[in-house]
């Protein structure tokens, strides 16, 4: 995956709480078997539908940082969200609070979630509102996200956080670890269901 | 230092634990199908890697399978490229497909247990977040991502950090006609989409050990909508007897070492929860959703909720465009709410047992003139037991259609969708805003409720309906 250390860029105020993946990009736009060219499908029912959807109107067109209300990525597991986001050009998004499937999914391909207060989503909302052209930069060495003269910190683990820094791939990090994945295996019992056909 | 059950099949399940990194956690089955496997399988050939356990991995096609004329080729021309990316991949890396067609095949949750597959005591994933299913086993079963799919693959692991422990207990006597369904939309309801978030849910108590194993599967299948890692139920007599005698559970010595294993899998007493809730079965009716999320549910008896009475604006917001989307006026009685479309099926609600509540309801009678009725059986197996007890006669001769297995209307990946502006009754899991077809509007219910609704083409309750056995729809 993609390293990310810092990104600078503006800001799209998704005012909406409890965001399923659905609605990220929905069942259709799944059926392909490609990694990427999954723009198309993200949130395209409220592009199509919905005239003044924040991501319609022409001053957010270019954001590369969305900003949502609670409980962004619910429902199903389907990474094929974090995909559509990266593919449309969003290189993090800010919530205060993130369903877990899809925090892991975007750990995955570098996509970075960044929880901050509600409070301090409200503030952020306020001031690309006012200014859609204010620039954000989220620092992931720092840990801080930053915008005028305002800079809130955020938490993320020292583990994922370097393996964000450094782009590393997880498969390629636990093949360190085979011998313990043997001697592991050489303890499992013996009945341990087997997905084999059985006659 | 005692421990929950979900404590103990994960500490069972660490390969290697380290300070400052998450555990890498073994996985013993592998669930795999068409749709998020594909680009995980493709990366394992970019890095020149293989499968390490073919044998712990068993695949199916499930969420894009026509329901109508299965043997024929797919006429969707992506989704048909998606199956057969899964025949050349599972026949390149050795892994059993059960493929459209096969007696095995079926939605992946409903196949696990049904083989035998789905034991207490293992770990469990699969691409889908409804993964949480097997946890009625006493599994530890979680939902991945695309990019965990190839890892499990690769590695037959996982990296981990320990989820959070959450009890649910359920204690009292279920009423007639309120099944698990309504348990765990109550559950939602009460704590929300976000309530479990971080946590593995114990489901407890006596209502929960009364349950069958489907019912079990119900519940712990919409862990994933109170936002939870997983849902599980300490295995017991009745999981030893639904397993006895499946492909591919142990027999003889085998199966008493099994068992007595299994029977060392509950939470010891004095073992801590982070978060506990208590639900009182006795007190609890048919719920249905209104809105546009699973935790949006309520009563039968209640009505479509004001936004005026949200406790706070982002509460108030959510519930406004959860009503217009549904095209719902605050104050409606639910059960004055039309319906076009009932669906019967899903890893949720499409096992035997959903299969016989619904049918009894609807037998020697016909739905309403204005509904369509869809029943999906969740498997294969499913549908030639159904068959054998002679339900599909029941279900044809009241009006619905008899389908082959798949996901089918659960969210409209194959040809079976919800029209723009149509409402569904629907025994699936999402309520989402164009789940079961673009602008398609979704109630969640139980079976029962699904057949009585067919029957009069409102939200009906069984205890609604004239001539109705006391104990219909439990």
């Amino acid at each position: 995956m993609d390293a990310f250390t810092t990104h600078t860029g503006t800001a799209a105020p998704l005012r909406r709480s409890a965001v399923d993946t659905d609605q990220i990009i929905p069942a259709e736009y799944l059926k392909r078997i490609t990694r990427t060219g999954f723009e198309d499908g993200l949130f395209v029912a409220w592009r199509r539908n919905e005239p003044d959807f924040v991501l319609n109107q022409p001053q957010y067109a270019d954001a590369s940082i969305l900003v949502a209300g609670p409980d962004f990525g619910t429902g199903s597991s389907r990474e094929h969200a974090v995909w559509a986001l990266l593919d449309g050009g969003f290189r993090a998004v800010i919530s205060s609070r993130f369903a877990d499937i899809f925090r892991n999914n975007s750990t995955k391909s570098g996509l970075l979630t960044v929880v901050l207060p509600q409070a301090d989503v409200e503030a952020l909302w306020a001031a690309v509102e006012a200014d859609p052209a204010t620039q954000v930069t989220v620092d992931l060495n720092a840990r801080q996200v930053s915008y005028g003269s305002t800079t809130v910190p955020f938490e993320i683990d020292d583990y994922t956080r370097w393996r964000l820094l450094e782009g590393l791939d997880d498969v390629g990090l636990t093949e360190r670890h085979l011998t313990a994945v043997d001697t592991f295996e050489a303890g499992r019992p013996a009945w341990l269901p087997k997905a084999l056909p059985v006659v | 230092m005692p421990k929950t059950l979900a404590e103990k099949v994960y500490d069972a399940h660490v390969v290697r634990s380290a300070a400052g990194e998450p555990d890498l956690l073994y996985i013993d089955l592998h669930l795999i199908h068409e749709v998020t496997s594909p680009q995980a399988f493709d990366g394992l050939r970019a890095a020149g890697r293989t499968v390490r356990r073919p044998e712990l991995t068993m695949a199916t096609e499930d969420h894009n399978v026509p329901t109508l004329d299965i043997l024929a080729p797919i006429a969707d021309p992506v989704s048909r490229a998606q199956v057969e990316a899964l025949r050349k991949n599972a026949a390149e890396f050795g892994i059993r497909l059960a493929p459209m067609g096969d007696r095995d095949q079926g939605i992946v949750h409903v196949i696990g247990p049904q083989l035998g597959l789905t034991q207490p005591g293992m770990t469990i994933v699969c691409g889908d977040s409804h993964t949480s299913t097997h946890g009625a086993f006493g599994a530890l079963a979680f939902g991945i991502g695309t990019s965990e799919v190839e890892h499990v693959l690769a590695t037959q692991t996982l990296p981990q950090y320990r989820p959070k422990q959450m009890a649910v207990t359920v204690d009292g006597e279920l009423p007639p006609g309120v099944s698990a369904k309504d348990v765990i939309l109550a559950v939602i309801a009460e704590i929300g989409t976000n309530g479990a978030q971080g946590h593995v849910i114990e489901y407890r108590g006596s209502a929960i050990e009364a349950l069958s194993m489907e019912a079990r599967m119900t519940i712990c299948n919409m862990s994933i909508e109170a936002g939870a890692k997983a849902g599980l139920i300490a295995p017991d007599a009745t999981t030893f007897a639904f397993l006895q005698g499946r492909p591919h559970v142990p027999q003889g010595a085998d199966w008493d070492a099994a068992v007595e294993y299994w029977s060392t899998l509950r939470t010891d007493e004095g073992a801590g929860f982070d978060r506990e809730v208590h639900l009182d079965a006795s007190t609890l009716t048919p719920y249905v959703t209104w809105g546009t999320n699973p935790g949006q549910g309520l009563p039968i008896a209640g009505s479509v909720p004001d936004p005026a009475d949200a406790a706070d604006e982002g509460e108030r917001r959510a519930t406004e465009q959860a009503l217009a989307y549904m095209g719902l006026t605050a104050g409606t009685p639910l059960r004055d709410i039309s319906v076009d479309t009932v669906f019967l099926g899903s890893c949720t609600n499409g096992r035997i047992e959903d299969l016989r509540v619904a049918a009894e309801l609807l037998r020697g009678k016909h739905i309403d003139g204005n509904t369509r009725m869809l029943v999906v059986p969740g498997s294969v197996g499913v549908k030639a037991q159904a068959e054998a007890e002679g339900l599909d006669r029941v279900f044809l001769d009241a009006g619905a259609e008899w389908r082959g297995a798949g996901c089918s209307m659960c969210l409209g990946m194959n040809p079976d969708q919800l029209k723009p502006g149509e409402r569904s009754a629907s025994t699936s899991n999402r309520n989402f805003q164009g789940r079961q077809g673009k602008g398609g509007r979704t109630h969640l219910v139980s079976p029962a409720v699904a057949a009585a609704t067919a029957l009069t083409g409102k939200l009906t309750a069984p205890a609604d309906l004239p001539d109705v056995p006391a104990n219909a729809g439990v």
